[in-house]
């Protein structure tokens, strides 16, 4: 019987992997169901076990079953690792996506599973907590914060109890390699968070999923099922969000997960010493914690030898939106954004000029193509006005709007505010008013107690279209340093970079022409 | 009294005394069983888990996810984020408001569908995204919206 793998990932199953699969199975096939190697242009990929090794076909419909089973199909890939697209890749994090059957603990076993965690329980805490911080793995949720040093403190503070929270809550657009990482090697996650809890002492985890992630739900309750007696003593437990992006902020999936309202928290305290519970907890995104195995298995040298500058590591880059080869391409930092937009993306995928690309998520600074010799890396980004943050890239092609997609960012944060704090929670409806009139060429005029005469100092005449950028800009001044958490601090960034970057779009004179060429 | 009677034993799975935090899976298993929270469960909930009936109705209304009225036979749930916008996603909006006679973030007057915004469902690369009774559909053309039309109508 022939044995073929096709992808259950969520994007493969939306591009019709389940029919393909059926079709499979009814030719009398053994499917393998796997997560996605992560090219979408491909999708659905079937992949025919030979004694040649895997053999790749994509992309495949229900009808291409007898020209893929006798290998005359016209979309013959051959290996999959010979592909440009995975030839440049160094998977330390995904190695195993695609490649195995998700939920089957003696493939994750016989593909170098557990080895992490074994090696850390033969070190002492402080062992392992040394280990994460020679290999300098910065916080992948968007932050770059030092994995070991978060980890140490929650470790050197007294507790009768402490947790391990996982953050999937993973609401940026563009990005989506927890949600694949999670349906597709899912013990992997498993493993990173049972070490965490050897390192700093906590028996008992939380991994918050959105619920826009039905798939990663389903498969991680599932995988916990199946590992538990493998991280004894450490417990996991999956919550499930609620549709509000609020809760991706740390403190607010804190508040979530005790059943209250996703509220954001002011710090300090920080949650490493109070946090779930007022207990010390060290919260990390997905793919922080999903870093850890390799480094315990492998070494932390052989982590740090790779990356650029502070940056060390791999990241696995999301490559989204009007791009022909979106995907998801994990490397080490120090790529351009140019490399990867261009040649790894392949340009956008309607075949017009990229004009922008959005870098980390909603909250995340646009750039113009003159900026793609940006490397990827936290700090150049930062340098830039900018933020690589869960480093998902949205390509846009020269039919965008970029006065649009200001005022978007400005109405996500007016819909997303958890109205905590006043600068992100009227700040967001304001900038959104302010950016409608703006683009409508309709300042504001003095309103009726304004041109009353005992208002002497007040404004009587109607403001310019320069006094109304000004104002925009002072706004996002007041969001950026008065807000309580990113949300509010962070959409700025998109604003901001818009109105520097494409100021025609916004009714202005190119100004600030030396950085847009 | 016998829907207080089904809602009690939703709650009783739930608010468990080893159970920390369990208002949201609560809520969900809630929504899950019944489509929606009703409102004469709140007291019943708040009851269970020692809060009172603002704490209770202050968590349902934060999160878009929970709802109190029935839902639409019938859920679209449509990406509106970056991603998708840059596939064409607004226009994909707008034509199928049209051909469902619903206006995003409402239900149609019959029950029979509601269109949904969602921000991001993770499919970045393949928008515009959309979830149909929760079946992920991507690359949503003309021709996928007639088909989701043809669909959520039978």
């Amino acid at each position: 019987m022939t044995r073929v793998f096709i992808s259950r990932d969520m994007a493969s199953v939306a591009l019709g992997a389940d029919t393909v699969a059926e079709a499979f199975a009814k030719a009398g096939c053994e499917v393998v169901r796997t997560g996605s190697r992560g090219l979408f242009a491909i999708e659905p990929l079937v992949e025919v076990e030979t004694d040649a090794g895997r053999i790749a076909y994509g992309p495949i419909g229900p009808g291409d079953v007898k020209a893929v089973l006798d290998g005359t199909h016209a979309n013959r890939i051959g290996p999959i690792g010979e592909h440009p697209f995975f030839s440049g890749q160094q998977r330390f994090t995904f190695a195993r996506c695609g490649v195995i059957d998700p939920l089957s603990m003696r493939g994750y076993a016989a593909n170098g599973g557990w080895k992490g965690l074994d090696a850390a329980h033969a070190l002492s805490p402080q062992e392992v907590v040394d280990a994460v911080k020679a290999s300098g793995l910065r916080g992948r949720g968007g932050a770059g914060f030092p994995t070991g040093i978060k980890w140490q403190t929650v470790l050197d503070t007294p507790a009768h109890e402490k947790f391990i929270v996982c953050n999937a809550d993973e609401g940026d657009s563009g990005t989506f390699a927890d949600r694949m990482l999670m349906e597709g090697d899912p013990f992997h996650l498993i493993e990173g968070m049972a070490i965490a809890g050897h390192a700093v002492g906590a028996r008992h985890g939380f991994i918050y999923i959105r619920s826009e992630y039905p798939f990663a739900v389903e498969t991680m309750h599932e995988a916990i099922a199946r590992a538990a007696s493998r991280i004894e003593p450490f417990t996991l437990e999956v919550r499930v969000g609620a549709g509000a992006y609020v809760c991706g902020e740390e403190t607010s999936l804190l508040d979530s997960i005790e059943g209250k309202r996703g509220e954001v928290r002011a710090k300090p305290p920080l949650p490493a010493i109070e946090g779930l519970w007022g207990k010390p907890t060290v919260i990390n995104n997905v793919l922080s914690l999903s870093a850890v195995p390799f480094i315990l298995a492998e070494g932390p040298q052989a982590y740090a030898d790779v990356g650029f500058g502070r940056s060390r590591g791999t990241m696995p880059i999301q490559i989204a939106g009007n791009v022909k080869n979106g995907g998801l391409y994990e490397v080490g930092f120090g790529l351009t954004l140019g490399e990867l937009v261009n040649q790894i993306g392949g340009g956008t995928a309607s075949g017009r000029p990229v004009r922008a690309v959005q870098v980390g998520g909603p909250l995340g600074a646009y750039f113009p193509p003159s900026m793609f010799h940006l490397p990827f890396d936290y700090e150049a980004f930062a340098e830039a006005g900018g933020l690589i943050g869960h480093a998902g890239i949205t390509v846009f092609d020269d039919t965008v709007d970029m006065a649009k997609m200001a005022r978007f960012a400005m109405e996500f944060c007016a819909v997303e505010s958890c109205g905590k704090c006043t600068p992100c929670r009227i700040g967001s409806t304001r900038g959104t008013e302010l950016i409608d009139r703006i683009v409508a060429k309709a300042p504001r005029k003095a309103d009726t107690v304004e041109t009353l005469p005992q208002m002497r100092n007040a404004g009587t005449a109607a403001r310019t279209h320069d006094e109304e950028i000004e104002l925009l800009r002072d706004l996002c001044d007041t969001m950026k340093h008065g807000s309580l958490c990113a949300l509010g601090g962070f959409t700025p960034y998109p604003v901001l970079s818009a109105l520097d970057h494409f100021p025609e779009d916004f009714g202005s004179a190119h100004v600030h022409a030396a950085a847009a060429e | 009294m016998t829907e207080n009677a089904g809602f009690q034993t939703v709650i009783d799975r739930h608010a468990l005394p080893d159970q920390r935090g369990a208002l949201l899976p609560l809520l969900h298993a809630l929504q899950e069983e019944f489509g929606h929270i009703p409102q004469p469960a709140v007291p019943l909930i708040a009851d269970a888990l020692n809060l009172s009936r603002a704490e209770v109705h202050g968590v349902i209304s934060f999160y878009p996810d929970f709802h109190t009225e029935p839902p639409a036979r019938h859920v679209i749930k449509l990406c509106r984020a970056e991603s998708c916008q840059a596939r064409g996603g607004a226009a994909i909006e707008g034509e199928l408001a049209r051909h469902l006679g619903v206006a995003m973030g409402h239900a149609r007057k019959d029950g029979q569908v509601a269109l949904e915004p969602v921000y991001c469902l993770g499919l970045c690369a393949i928008g515009p995204n959309a979830l149909i009774d929760g079946r992920p559909v991507a690359r949503i053309d003309t021709a996928g919206v007639e088909a989701i039309a043809r669909e959520v109508e039978a």
